[in-house]
């Protein structure tokens, strides 16, 4: 074994376990914040094997996406919605956590078996070293280039998607009855915050 | 010829994709915290890139096109992840709380 090969046994071992503990840790930990800051871990530790992999750009492309931006949306999420509350006693639940793992280790034996035992075809061609960001950009731009705007009108729809529902009071009440048409018959009562001042009293109709 | 796939086994990747996929898939069922829920969507999600990149770069290595599905799918996750906090933002202010038993509104 060269010296290089053994370098990255070592890395990828020391990938491996960040990756598992971290994931481990993200579900079974009580405290969010921890579960929230070791996702951040997870995320760089398959950054990591993506560089193993000879994938430069799509590594750098996790830690700006998943660490820079999910990561920080998750975190911003745990402040905006971090109540103390006491989770409600369900029966049942020790039942359904070891029926769950059963149903996992069975999902997980499954895939053990399916990429034991198929015969891969390896090794495959060459990887590309350092071609493979150069590749990348002429896929997107060529065969991959319907795809590639249909994902940019994604990002359009999610980011729109997420204002209007995220947004504190949307206060768009209904032309003919004059009363408030968010969601108003699963919404609980209340004041919308951006109203301070008296609603309009003349509706569009009595305008018209 | 970069060393990587000569050393390390496809079946490693894969295997270790196959176990975080699995904690994924448990932590979505058994957690009751929801920003939990999306954490562990966002797991799997990573599990299945793992998968295509081990394949593109062993088996595709020419071509990669595995680099290019990962890519989009890393955009559908981000979106997902925004649209997903928002839905949770829209619910706790809604019924006060992320504790996904009391979610209950459209069953039966």
């Amino acid at each position: 074994m060269t010296i290089a090969s053994v370098t990255q046994l070592i890395c990828f071992v020391a990938l491996s376990l960040t990756l598992v503990l971290g994931a481990l840790g993200v579900v079974l930990l009580p405290n969010i914040v921890y579960s929230a800051f070791l996702l951040a871990g997870v995320f760089l530790s398959v950054a990591g094997l993506y560089l193993l992999l000879n994938a430069s750009f799509v590594a750098a492309a996790q830690v700006l996406v998943y660490v820079g931006a999910v990561n920080v949306l998750i975190l911003f999420a745990i402040m905006l919605v971090n109540k103390k509350e006491a989770m409600a006693e369900i029966p049942g639940l020790l039942l359904r956590r070891v029926l769950s793992g059963a149903v996992c280790l069975g999902l997980f034996l499954l895939l053990l078996r399916v990429d034991l035992t198929t015969p891969w075809a390896v090794p495959g061609p060459t990887p590309l070293g350092e071609d493979a960001t150069t590749l990348i950009g002429i896929h997107l731009f060529s065969d991959y280039l319907l795809p590639f705007e249909l994902a940019s009108v994604l990002l359009l729809m999610a980011m729109i998607g997420a204002i209007v529902l995220a947004r504190r009071d949307v206060y768009s009440s209904d032309v003919i009855t004059g009363e408030a048409a968010d969601q108003g018959l699963i919404e609980k009562e209340r004041t919308p915050l951006l109203l301070e001042s008296p609603p309009r009293d003349t509706t569009l109709l009595e305008k018209v | 010829m970069p060393a990587s796939s000569i050393d390390i086994p496809l079946e490693a990747y894969l295997v270790l994709a196959a176990i975080l996929f699995c904690t994924g898939v448990w932590g979505l069922i058994n957690s009751r915290n929801a920003v939990r829920v999306l954490m562990s969507i966002e797991l799997m999600l990573n599990a299945v890139n793992i998968n295509l990149m081990a394949f593109s770069s062993y088996i595709d290595g020419q071509q990669i096109r595995g680099q290019v599905f990962a890519i989009f799918v890393i955009t559908v996750a981000a979106a997902e992840a925004a649209v997903g906090l928002a839905i949770l933002l829209s619910l706790y202010r809604n019924r006060e709380t992320v504790d996904m038993e009391r979610f209950n509104l459209l069953r039966w």
